[in-house]
């Protein structure tokens, strides 16, 4: 069918991406801290440049994507800057799975009181803006890669519970979960075995869409200053735009063009994929 | 259950989502980050002016007490006090919402046409070359960061021409140097909106309202463009699905163009997910339009909630963040309401 | 003194007395908030039944007559409203711990839709293994070397092939086989059938009936069989009870109910089942409408708005549940008028 074959597609082009993505900054986060290659070496730069713009220098043959206003070579940048958000963007997900999958099986599950509760707090969060709500928890919590994870899970756990909770809702009436309670299975195991199983691919789908929306987030939050303070050897995507900014005023766009294309092709990468998983699973929902 | 009961449960429902949301915003300003005087101040202020600032705050209270003072504040539109120059939070606000509400609604504009338009061409072409680029676009325009799709826009048509000695569009601001519109006497009433567009044109100046549309253009392209591959997805699957009916194929039969069968049967029927959709991004719009705001120094909400941050200032951040949700829930119910209203199969 | 102890010798595995179960009707918020009266689906209302042991009994109704509420009542998947059920005489409902446990494994069941029935994502012979897991029978080895010997009792051939294969690579008769199965591995005493074959094309119909007959044979199962088919009861039955809107019309034995029926909707019943023989004359009894909602069921006896021979009567005084001949009880005015 053509319209599964789409989905495939896009499944193989969004998975080859992340794969090239994340083999890159693994590689190149282990060459900067063992010491191997360092992207560039700050204090020399700041040496070497201290009157911004004169070393904001255009793509040439020597730096094929130009340098930026500390004279570092942005294809170096571009190579070496994803390891932050990739990392804030992973863990993200991983608290939204830990918190929103077992929240909405309970209180899919066991209906009642606590379900009302929860579905109540989690339809006010689903409600609020999500990059309002993460800039205020980030501006309090204050930034690092743990406190910007939080910050951007608790924007996107309601979207995880709602979705395993309606699902939970109609698979627990189905005859085969009766079925294996009449035959003496206890709470977790139906829970666990039997249910949880059929949601998976869901939360594949929505797990994958929503790394797609913490990078966004996280370069959000960045652009807003509010990011992962720049320390140690590597640059970052999102702070190449933030000071790109101030500097594309003088015209030097090569300096943030690049970095952002970079999380363009992450975060597209990731949606490829979530879309095309939700294909191939379920043509119905092609939205 | 009838309309006037679904109207009325759903509004009574918005009323606990809107405490629960005031209590977890109040929560994570007020109580997670420990002392936010302090935060603001820093530590190297003399201990007696944070007292005197914490005072006229009312934050020397104990946090029950200023959790009830706040929710008793908002009830009468009161947001608290703000800490960089204390001036009530509510007035900065509402000064601030015009903006953010015209390049809201010109955003909106520019993603449903565009949404509709490539939606619909793509599900006429379903599963072709056509089609597929038209998904590709739609991918990548959720994709790429909003803020970044202004800088490129800004760049290419502001900055970049203005290098060359062309103005072709303005990079920043709402209006160029000179007064705002004031809007106009009808009826012995003065009208102002705080619509730039809106108050020239009720002022009478044609120049007023050019020089403010064209400051428009490029804001309201960059959020419309990100917000358009949502709705070009929505119009495409409706229409696939509505054009695979029955009574299209009838319409067909019948000789009618292909045209008229895309447009005043397809289209006709993709509408009303399109407002759901429409309710459902609007959180989105208003966080686009916050990083929107922060690229083209557009003096809204958006700007505002960039300048409390940078501040450290929590109560502005707090009223700022409250004020969106409660916008967003207003709309949502707006929304819900008025679908109810439309669709004549959904009995509740 | 209940209908069913007049019957004396008799010793009933499951039994049902005066057993009754109201499903709240969700109220919406709104109406929560204005009071309305909570509302109740009344699936099972008032019910007596018993299944001997060894024997099959078949329940017969319409779609909405409760008949399968009542199976899952016997096997504890609802408890009841109030009433009780009994197994091997003691209550269903206070089962607790290691007689729970004992229960489960000797009350099974079979459903009418096999693929919802089985989870489809867990391969068929895990979904007849577990249940021996979920009772600690044996080590892992020794379930699956059940499972797979069941496996081959009921057609699953070749069955170690069929092990590793998920619900959607099977047809449905063969679906049907592994919920058998399932139902078997723990070597129940009781099996409910719910509308067994109701789901399968008409041509797997008569094996998987046959299969079921087999094996109630051979393992001396106590059958309570759900069916809206006469056919299927009269195939099947030593025992047929009718059940219309959540209570019993009329029950005897199957000779009593195929040759001399005497509750009007059983005569309708058995007068729609078509007879292969064109030149057999007979008469025919047309019953008009739908089942009522059991949310508001007519008052006093429950078919007088569909019964052909209704009278005065029947609207305002409900008809009991009374023994006609030996073992063979009606619940109609009718035979009172004589």
């Amino acid at each position: 069918m053509r319209k599964e074959g789409a989905g495939g597609k896009m499944v193989v082009l969004g998975s080859g991406m992340i794969i090239v993505l994340v083999t890159m900054m693994v590689l190149t986060t282990f060459l900067a801290y063992s010491g191997i290659y360092y992207p560039y070496n700050p204090n020399l730069a700041a040496v070497n440049c201290a009157a911004g713009k004169l070393c904001a220098v255009p793509p040439s043959p020597k730096n094929i994507m130009g340098t930026n206003q500390l004279g570092e070579d942005i294809f170096t940048h571009m190579l070496y800057g994803g390891s932050t958000m990739i990392q804030v963007a992973i863990l993200s997900v991983l608290i939204c799975l830990a918190v929103g999958v077992p929240l909405g099986l309970f209180a899919g599950y066991v209906s009642g009181l606590w379900d009302r509760a929860a579905s109540l707090a989690m339809d006010s969060l689903y409600a609020f803006p999500g990059l309002v709500l993460a800039i205020a928890i980030a501006s309090v919590l204050g930034t690092g890669v743990v406190n910007l994870a939080i910050s951007i899970a608790v924007v996107y756990i309601p979207s995880y519970f709602r979705v395993v909770r309606s699902q939970v809702l109609s698979l627990k009436e189905y005859p085969f979960v009766e079925a294996v309670k009449v035959a003496g299975a206890r709470t977790p195991h139906v829970l666990f075995r039997q249910i949880l199983p059929n949601v998976i691919p869901s939360i594949a789908v929505i797990g994958s869409i929503n790394v797609a929306d913490a990078v966004l987030t996280e370069a959000g939050l960045t652009y807003l200053g509010l990011g992962v303070p720049l320390a140690g050897v590597l640059p970052d995507w999102g702070w190449d735009i933030y000071y790109g900014k101030t500097l594309f005023l003088s015209g030097a766009w090569w300096a943030w063009f690049f970095p952002g294309m970079m999380i363009v092709l992450l975060a597209a990468g990731f949606t490829l994929i979530g879309e095309g998983l939700g294909e191939v699973w379920n043509p119905k929902l092609r939205r | 259950m009838g309309l006037k009961a679904y109207v009325a449960t759903r509004a009574i429902l918005t009323v606990p989502m809107l405490v629960i949301l005031t209590t977890i915003v109040f929560l994570i300003v007020r109580v997670l980050p420990g002392d936010p005087v302090l935060l603001h101040f820093g530590k190297q202020v003399n201990p007696q002016a944070v007292e005197q600032v914490r005072h006229i705050l009312g934050m020397d209270k104990p946090i029950h007490l200023q959790y009830l003072d706040y929710m008793a504040g908002l009830l009468r539109g009161n947001l608290g006090i703000a800490f960089s120059n204390y001036q009530p939070v509510s007035e900065q606000i509402f000064s601030a919402f015009p903006a953010t509400l015209e390049l809201t609604l010109y955003s909106i504009i520019v993603a449903v046409l565009v949404g509709v338009l490539l939606g619909a061409r793509a599900s006429s072409k379903y599963a072709s070359v056509g089609d597929t680029s038209i998904r590709a676009f739609g991918i990548v325009s959720y994709a790429i960061p909003v803020f970044f799709l202004g800088l490129i826009l800004q760049y290419l048509f502001a900055i970049y021409p203005n290098e060359l000695g062309h103005s072709l569009l303005p990079a920043t601001g709402r209006i160029s140097a000179g007064d705002a519109p004031q809007g106009g006497e009808f009826f012995g009433v003065h009208l102002q909106t705080g619509l730039y567009t809106v108050d020239a044109l009720l002022g009478g100046s044609l120049s007023q309202f050019l020089d403010a549309a064209r400051h428009l253009v490029l804001p309201s392209l960059t959020l419309g463009i990100a917000l358009s591959g949502v709705f070009i997805r929505i119009t495409r699957s409706n229409m696939v699905d509505v054009l695979g009916q029955d009574f299209v194929t009838a319409a067909r039969g019948r000789g009618l163009k292909e045209r008229t069968v895309l447009y005043s049967y397809g289209l006709r029927n993709a509408l009303l997910p399109i407002l759901t959709v429409l309710g459902l991004q609007f959180a989105a719009l208003l966080g686009g339009a916050i990083l929107t705001e922060t690229t083209f120094a557009w003096g809204g909400l958006g700007t505002y909630l960039y300048r409390s941050i940078e501040g450290y200032d929590y109560t502005a951040i707090q009223g700022a963040v409250i004020f969106f949700g409660l916008l967003v829930a207003l709309v949502s119910l707006v929304i819900d309401v008025l679908y109810a209203y439309l669709d004549p199969r959904i009995k509740y | 003194m209940s209908p069913v102890c007049g019957e004396g010798k008799v010793t009933y595995l499951v039994e049902a007395k005066r057993l009754k179960k109201y499903f709240p009707v969700r109220r919406s918020l709104l109406e929560g908030v204005l009071g309305k009266r909570e509302r109740f689906l009344r699936a099972v209302d008032d019910v007596t039944i018993g299944v001997e042991k060894g024997t099959v009994l078949a329940l017969v109704g319409e779609s909405g007559s409760g008949k399968t509420t009542f199976g899952k009542l016997t096997l504890r998947v609802h408890l009841p409203s109030s009433g009780s059920v009994t197994f091997n005489g003691k209550e269903v409902a206070s089962f607790k711990d290691k007689d729970l446990e004992s229960f489960r494994r000797s009350a099974q069941m079979v459903y009418q839709d096999p693929t919802a029935a089985l989870n489809p994502r867990i391969t068929i012979g895990e979904a007849i293994r577990q249940p021996l897991e979920f009772n600690r029978l044996g080590s892992v080895s020794d379930q699956k070397e059940r499972a797979l010997k069941i496996m081959e009792r009921v057609g699953l051939l070749p069955a170690e092939e069929f092990y590793s294969r998920f619900p959607h690579e099977l047809s449905g008769g063969q679906r049907q086989r592994v919920v058998i199965a399932r139902a078997l591995v723990l070597d129940p005493v009781y099996l409910v059938a719910d509308e067994p074959v109701a789901m399968l094309d008409v041509s797997v119909r008569a094996q998987i009936l046959k299969l079921i007959l087999e094996l109630k044979q051979e393992l001396d199962l106590t059958m309570l069989i759900i069916t809206h088919d006469l056919a299927i009861a009269k195939y099947f039955s030593d025992n047929v009870a009718i059940m219309y809107l959540g209570q019993i019309v009329e029950r005897g034995s199957r000779q009593d109910t195929f040759v001399n029926p005497m509750h009007p909707y059983t005569k309708a019943l058995i007068s729609s089942v078509p007879v292969p023989d064109p030149e057999r004359k007979r008469e025919r009894l047309m019953v008009p409408g739908d089942i009522p909602s059991a949310i508001n069921p007519p008052p006093a006896c429950r078919f007088h708005t569909r019964c052909p021979f209704v009278f005065e009567r029947c609207r305002v005084d409900e008809p009991a549940l009374v023994e006609r001949s030996p073992g063979h009880f009606v619940a109609c005015h009718l035979y009172d008028k004589k």
